[in-house]
């Protein structure tokens, strides 16, 4: 019988640009151990990626920032050149073997593309993906190749399908987003704070596409100090209701989990209960429309202790059909909680009252809500008439 | 920025004589709502607007609409006192004008001859842009002293992080004594500039972070 995969391999973790860096993809092995303390994953079900190929990459990305990527990472550079392409910059400093690194991760979503479009696997998962913000020949916040562009491209060519991308980061998916603006066989659907404040500024909800792909690009601009019952609300009438217009063949969520609380880098305050509900209305959705199609990657996430594992075993849990609730396992506790600089997280879910009660909360609540219906209002009004 | 920088050259334009109701076919068409109206030799004579047509129409709850009114002249019903520019105009004075006379379109004019046209839509995309707002970046502003060299201050420190800096605006402060900076940095973790802006005793306004209990 088919089942999940799950893509992984230590390589995943060569993308690293140095040790201060905030993007950390130890988080990645981090929740590889989670799931595997608990037995949630079997051997078969974890597939090691293979790197992808320059025709890979050309798909969305120009040869010449292509070059300047390879010829960075052998330490052939020129420091003005590349910061043309956003290379040798804070957020994505130059690092030995950088190519190779961000190529492979680009390949371990298109291997979880492949084993979902061929019927080899009902659901995949790539937590090392997720990369929005790449553009065609630049690198911008922490993103270096945009690995989401590129299997929807890809996709788009080898199986010809229609792709409803749902991206929960709580930076925009701006890099998605503007690779398919004005196209129509490509819906993106991005919540994320607000671009008044959080990078990269840009997921205004008049942001709607343009051309043949007017009224396929949504975005939910929300309030910073969002908790959960407003963003959930949000999530779930939106994506419901979307879905319902576009039926999609397949569905691609993006799953930074950077809306937590206790991330450093932005102003959401959602907790578990936000992740808990992310991936369990993508299946329900991938189910109803995509005949079970789910390509799931991960994205941001800079509390890699105490948030990110939790968040993100969350989606293979629920990939599989599997209740998690209370405990978490103590042997990936004993483990981890020795190397942690802060005190783990003993459950699955937060404890109430976490975080100081949002004195604005009403008025968050009722803007987000404006936001959804401003949002929404298009495809409401075609359903009207 | 001047105005031949922004403005567009490919203009929709009449003759004098053209009828009202080409006037509004052109203006369905391109879906614009002004006409320049020139001589042969691109002379500006006048221009008309949707709101111009609109009077010369008769309304829908005429009944036996006399439709043949649309077949006079343009020049009858054209504005011919015309607020005008030059390319060599800089944008803020552009927008001032915009602004004071209550305007949507102004044509740009070069020895009395049409060359291009600027809308307040086109002023107001160029104003988004000097603001940044279309370039991934991070928001920031500082609240500084109304003195010199402030900003090459701040800048310089941004300079250290090798972060770009997209946009620079400056807008005073209700405090008098002081001036606010709103900058967009090429960075999505501008958390590091903001630790040392507040260490060298700059007021961040922004970002803020969210009180947790440990």
């Amino acid at each position: 019988m088919k089942k999940p995969v799950f893509i992984y391999s230590e390589q995943l973790l060569n993308y690293k640009f140095n040790d201060d860096h905030p993007f950390n993809h130890f988080r990645v092995k981090l929740t590889y151990d989670l799931l595997n303390s608990m037995g949630a994953l079997t051997e078969e079900q974890v597939i090691p990626p293979l790197e992808a190929c320059d025709e890979q990459l050309a798909l969305i990305h120009d040869r010449a920032y292509i070059e300047a990527v390879k010829k960075a990472g052998e330490g052939d550079y020129d420091e003005s050149a590349s910061l043309t392409f956003g290379l040798g910059t804070e957020d994505t400093p130059i690092f030995p073997h950088m190519h190779e690194a961000s190529a492979l991760i680009v390949g371990a979503t298109l291997q979880a593309v492949d084993m979902v479009m061929d019927g080899k696997a009902t659901h995949a998962l790539n937590l090392s993906g997720g990369l929005h913000h790449g553009f065609r020949g630049k690198a911008s916040g922490f993103c270096i190749y945009n690995d989401c562009s590129i299997a929807i491209e890809y996709m788009r060519r080898k199986y010809g399908v229609k792709v409803l991308y749902v991206d929960t980061d709580a930076h925009h998916g701006d890099g998605v987003q503007w690779a398919f603006y004005d196209d129509a066989d490509v819906c993106t659907l991005s919540i994320h704070e607000t671009g008044r404040y959080l990078f990269p500024g840009t997921g205004q909800i008049t942001e709607k596409g343009q051309g043949k792909g007017y009224g396929f690009s949504f975005n939910l601009p929300i309030d910073a100090f969002t908790e959960d019952e407003s963003w959930i609300e949000l999530y779930k009438t939106s994506l419901l209701e979307i879905a319902d217009y576009f039926k999609p063949d397949v569905i691609f969520t993006q799953n930074g989990a950077d809306a937590h609380f206790l991330d450093p880098l932005t102003h959401l305050c959602s907790t578990m209960k936000t992740y808990d509900t992310i991936p369990r209305l993508a299946k329900t959705i991938a189910d109803a429309y995509c005949g079970g199609r789910w390509i799931a990657v991960g994205g941001g996430g800079y509390d890699i202790w105490r948030a990110v594992p939790r968040a993100w075993a969350r989606i293979w849990l629920v990939m599989n059909g599997i209740e998690a609730s209370g405990p978490l396992p103590s042997t990936w506790l004993n483990k981890w909680q020795k190397k942690s600089p802060v005190t783990l997280p003993e459950t699955w879910e937060d404890r109430e009252n976490a975080y100081k009660p949002i004195p604005r909360k009403q008025e968050i609540t009722e803007k987000n809500a404006l936001t959804l219906s401003k949002a929404l209002y298009l495809i409401r009004n075609e359903k009207r008439t | 920025m001047i105005v031949q920088e922004m403005m567009k050259t490919d203009v929709v334009t009449l003759h004098k004589e053209a009828t009202i109701e080409t006037a509004w076919k052109l203006i369905r068409k391109h879906r614009i709502r002004h006409i320049p109206i020139i001589e042969e030799d691109r002379t500006l004579i006048g221009i008309i607007s949707d709101r111009d047509l609109r009077d010369a129409t008769p309304s829908i709850f005429h009944e036996n609409r006399n439709l043949e009114e649309l077949q006079k002249p343009v020049s009858e019903i054209m504005v011919t006192d015309v607020i005008t520019a030059h390319p060599l105009d800089f944008v803020e004075e552009l927008s001032t004008v915009f602004y004071e006379h209550e305007i949507a379109c102004i044509p740009i004019l070069e020895k009395k001859k049409l060359v291009g046209i600027i809308t307040e839509r086109d002023m107001l995309y160029t104003l988004i842009q000097l603001t940044g707002a279309l370039q991934p970046s991070s928001h920031l502003e500082v609240k500084v002293k109304n003195i010199a060299g402030q900003l090459a201050e701040v800048a310089s420190l941004i300079k250290h992080h090798k972060t770009n800096i997209n946009s620079v605006l400056v807008y005073p402060s209700k405090q008098e004594n002081y001036k606010i900076l709103v900058l967009r940095i090429n960075t999505i973790n501008p958390q590091k500039i903001v630790t040392e802006l507040k260490n060298a005793g700059y007021d961040v306004l922004w970002p803020k972070e969210a009180e947790v209990q440990q």
